[in-house]
């Protein structure tokens, strides 16, 4: 076991660092960075659903004041690997999907380089193309394993037995529609090209990934590529993995060397290059006794995925682990189309999966005439039933009690549509959360004296996640040191490699290898160091991961409020705890939970990305139509976690954060519209049409 | 087409030749190296790029810079007095009213401009009409409504603006700013 920190610092909440930079916008993004006389970059994107280019004439476009180049895959540089076709930028004119990148302008200002690119005359030979996903495909195929490295199927004990065999049954069919992550900086990116380095102010969770995965594109030693991100406007996972707009900006700062290059994609570009979560169809069965207790459980999803690159969502591998059953099933199927590559989005496999589990389990105990804490309760386990491990530490029962108290759960008459307050069917419902701790191989970090300060150097990020100030907390934890004498820097290349920040997993692992590194910081050097004095150390595997699962959990209660004659749905309140091990910064920790809880409500009365099949784009590419939760759909949101000691997850004893918050968030809020109602909602998003049907 | 223009921007004049197609965004971002509006939409969809122009918040996306000749154009970076926060940014760090921050110099200028509407006794879709609105969390949030927070601040958002709401005198809604 790790030895664990005492906590002084952690456990308090301190404000942001950098609060004053944000609040008054001068905390500079990747576009804004300050460089002499920049050129700007647009992308011409593809109008056909599948193909190939059979001409492009860039003669207008090169014929406008102030165009410094024009990029098409006639003449764009060749790139050195091409393995990853979303990063294969102008390598070829087949087209893909719908809005892949085909060219681009560079211009001597954003305006003359997005005309130019609108004078890129493209004409095409059409094929068909295929975007529909369905779950009655004939092509529908196994991957390998899913995201995450998880094995693709489970199998335990004999799912249609205990079917057959059992007292109660719930089989239904959910989806989740396809979610955009929309954070509100978009893509973007500086770029320079100048004596043999790349330079690249990018908008990204990751600056250590980015430069190896674009060094490896591009055929440099990664030495020759410097990437910057001090401060990320949002991410939500879309900016985890390198993306095609990084390397179109790299190719355009290559093709004006010298030159900074600037390019954003605007909002509606997004929608086509920038990732988004698949949709799911979820198939759900549970078994059960009278009394409750789950004796199969089978959760099998339909997804898709590009024709060109396949991202398997791991949509039902959070099922394999948050109940006991002896009968067990889980099997993801993708459909490949003729779409844009699927990537991260929040929660990545437990968000949508939780929705299909979660409101089953609210059937379940319908059918049962069981309160649905109580069935939550009866199903909890103290072994992780995938693993067969015991859980680190386990408090789903202790959050859904704590909820239900606060919250006011007993006051509940369980039948649905039983309450009703002028025109407003109320209703209050609830749902599990879990999410498992995820801790990164590798990550080093850099403890110095300086000044009569300490620096703790990484390249790590802050995704507004609150890492410039709670990995100071850290590192004044394992100094011993006063929070004000120390100095975090992160979101630099030159700085030691970090991981991505994804799957929670930044606290555990960049906070380890600052831990690792103030202690053998004050081992070299004692309690009296000198100017100068500098240790490096790597975060350490973890070997309790051996003999326990390790995991956060949560519970959501949500009141729903909907109109009795038009249906539309309000949520006055919501209310979330959580067992996330130790909260580091409880200022910080509670606005990401709320952030969370907030992205989930707006999953499930908001947010769907319509695929038209004729065009094979999504027609609601913009924040007018792909409406996410604004200030006034929001009501009051109470979050609330335990102390939860867990020794084994790591020295601060916490378990990540980031993401917990909208797992779960989607089902309760979809329960609890059941109960006002008694309309069953199993697809996303719960619109006014489906209450009134 | 070029044109020449004086924009007033925190209190400095800044000289211009620029595009006529250039929005007061753009101007503010890529002409004069003012970053502290952001850029979410380009639509006027999402409040980020909002400013303050003679006092009222304007979407600085939807905005032609040509048109703003001779206005006061106030943007997040220069809401503060003498160095210091404006109450309002004051207590958005207070209320850790923003996470990523991009949309924060949005809804800081939307707050500023919202409260002195507010103080105009301009009333607002909630408000009951033939009263006097309290600024409560229904009244703010719906004033607040045009500018998007992806990272979900809302429920620390209304308790920061109120916080920062000047206490008003009387019952008497309008009056001077
Ligand atoms: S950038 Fe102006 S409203 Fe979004
Ligand atoms: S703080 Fe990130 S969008 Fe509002």
């Amino acid at each position: 076991m790790t030895e664990m920190l005492e906590h002084q610092a952690i456990g308090r909440g301190p404000a942001r660092r950098d609060g004053v930079r944000k609040v008054t916008g001068t905390a500079p993004y990747a576009y804004e960075h300050p460089v002499e006389n920049p050129a700007f970059c647009h992308p011409v994107q593809s109008t056909v659903g599948r193909g190939r280019i059979t001409a492009i004439d860039t003669s207008a476009a090169l014929a406008l004041d102030g165009v410094l180049a024009v990029l098409t895959p006639d003449d764009a540089e060749r790139l050195a690997n091409t393995d990853d076709a979303e990063l294969a930028v102008l390598q070829t004119h087949e087209v893909a999907f719908r809005g892949q990148i085909i060219g681009a302008a560079v211009a001597e200002t954003s305006e003359v380089a997005r005309q130019a690119a609108d004078l890129v005359a493209v004409t095409y030979d059409q094929a068909p193309h295929d975007v529909v996903l369905s779950d009655s495909r004939d092509d529908l195929y196994r991957p390998d394993a899913v995201n995450g490295g998880f094995p693709t199927d489970s199998n335990e004990g004999d799912i249609e037995a205990a079917l057959a065999a059992a007292e109660v049954t719930v089989t239904q069919t959910y989806t989740t529609a396809m979610y955009h992550q929309n954070p509100l900086e978009p893509h973007t990116t500086t770029a320079r090209s100048e004596d043999g380095v790349l330079t690249l102010w990018d908008s990204t969770q990751g600056v250590h990934p980015v430069r190896k995965a674009v060094a490896k594109v591009l055929g440099l030693e990664p030495d020759a590529v410097h990437v910057v991100c001090p401060y990320v406007g949002g991410a939500f996972g879309s900016k985890g993995q390198l993306k095609a707009n990084t390397v179109l900006a790299a190719m355009a700062a290559r093709a004006v060397p010298g030159r900074s290059v600037r390019l954003a994609l605007t909002r509606q570009q997004m929608f086509d290059v920038a990732g988004y979560r698949t949709p799911t169809i979820q198939h759900v069965t549970l078994a059960a006794n009278r009394d409750g207790t789950l004796t199969g459980i089978a959760h099998d999803v339909v997804e898709q995925t590009a024709r060109i690159k396949e991202f398997a969502e791991q949509t039902a591998v959070s099922t394999r682990s948050l109940y006991a059953a002896p009968n067990r099933r889980t099997s993801h199927r993708l459909a490949a189309l003729d779409v844009g590559v699927p990537s991260w989005m929040r929660a990545p496999g437990e968000c949508p999966g939780m929705f299909g589990t979660e409101v089953a389990m609210d059937e379940l105990a319908q059918e049962l005439g069981m309160d649905p804490v109580e069935l939550r309760v009866v199903n909890d386990t103290e072994i992780d039933p995938d693993s067969g491990k015991p859980f680190s530490s386990r408090n789903l029962v202790a959050c859904l009690r704590e909820g239900a108290q606060r919250f006011g759960w007993a006051d509940r008459d369980p039948a649905p549509r039983s309450r009703r307050e002028g025109n407003q069917l109320v209703g209050t419902g609830v749902a599990s959360s879990v999410y498992p701790v995820y801790r990164m191989p590798k990550s080093t970090a850099t403890v110095r004296f300086s000044g009569g300060r300490y620096v703790a150097e990484i390249g790590a990020a802050d995704l507004g996640t609150g890492t410039w100030t709670s990995l100071a907390q850290i590192a004044a934890d394992a100094l011993g040191a006063d929070l004000a004498s120390v100095e975090v820097r992160i979101g630099d290349t030159r700085y030691p490699e970090a991981s991505v920040a994804g799957g929670s997993s930044g606290m555990t692992t960049w906070g380890s290898a600052v831990v690792e590194a103030a202690r053998a910081f004050r081992a070299k050097f004692g309690a009296d160091p000198s100017d100068g004095d500098e240790v490096e150390a790597a975060v350490q595997a973890n070997p309790a991961t051996d003999d326990y699962a390790m995991f956060a959990f949560g519970a959501h209660f949500v009141e729903a409020r909907v109109d009795a004659d038009t249906g539309e749905v309000r949520v006055p309140r919501m209310l979330g705890v959580f067992a996330a091990g130790k909260i580091i910064n409880a200022r910080l920790a509670r606005s990401q939970f709320l952030g969370g809880m907030t992205m989930g409500l707006s999953m499930a009365l908001h947010e769907t990305s319509v695929m038209d099949p004729r065009f094979g784009h999504v027609v609601n590419h913009d924040l007018a139509e792909y409406h996410i939760t604004a200030n006034a759909d929001v009501g009051e949101i109470d979050v609330g976690w335990l102390d939860e000691h867990d020794p084994h997850v790591n020295a601060m004893g916490s378990k990540g954060i980031g993401e917990i918050g909208i797992v779960g968030a989607a089902a309760a809020v979809s329960n609890a519209v059941h109960h006002a109602t008694g309309v069953r909602v199993r697809e996303l998003p719960i619109t006014l049409d489906k209450l009134l049907g | 087409m070029e044109t020449e223009l004086t924009l007033r921007i925190d209190g400095q004049d800044h000289h211009l030749t620029i595009d006529t197609r250039t929005t007061l965004l753009d101007a503010l971002r890529e002409r004069i190296g003012n970053t502290s509006a952001k850029k979410g939409c380009d639509h006027g969809q999402c409040g980020a790029c909002t400013v303050l122009t003679d006092g009222r918040r304007t979407l600085s996306c939807l905005t032609l810079a040509v048109t703003q000749g001779g206005a006061e154009i106030t943007t997040a970076e220069g809401l503060g007095q003498d160095g210091g926060l404006h109450p309002v940014q004051q207590a958005f760090i207070d209320h850790d009213a923003f996470q990523c921050g991009y949309c924060t110099p949005g809804q800081v200028c939307s707050a500023v401009g919202m409260l002195a509407e507010y103080a105009d006794g301009w009333p607002s879709a909630v408000t009951e009409p033939g009263t006097t609105a309290e600024l409560d969390h229904d009244e703010i949030a719906e004033r607040m409504s045009g500018n998007l927070c992806r990272c979900g601040a809302y429920a620390n958002i209304v308790p920061a603006v109120q916080a920062a709401a000047p206490r008003r005198e009387g019952t008497n809604a309008g009056g001077a700013r």
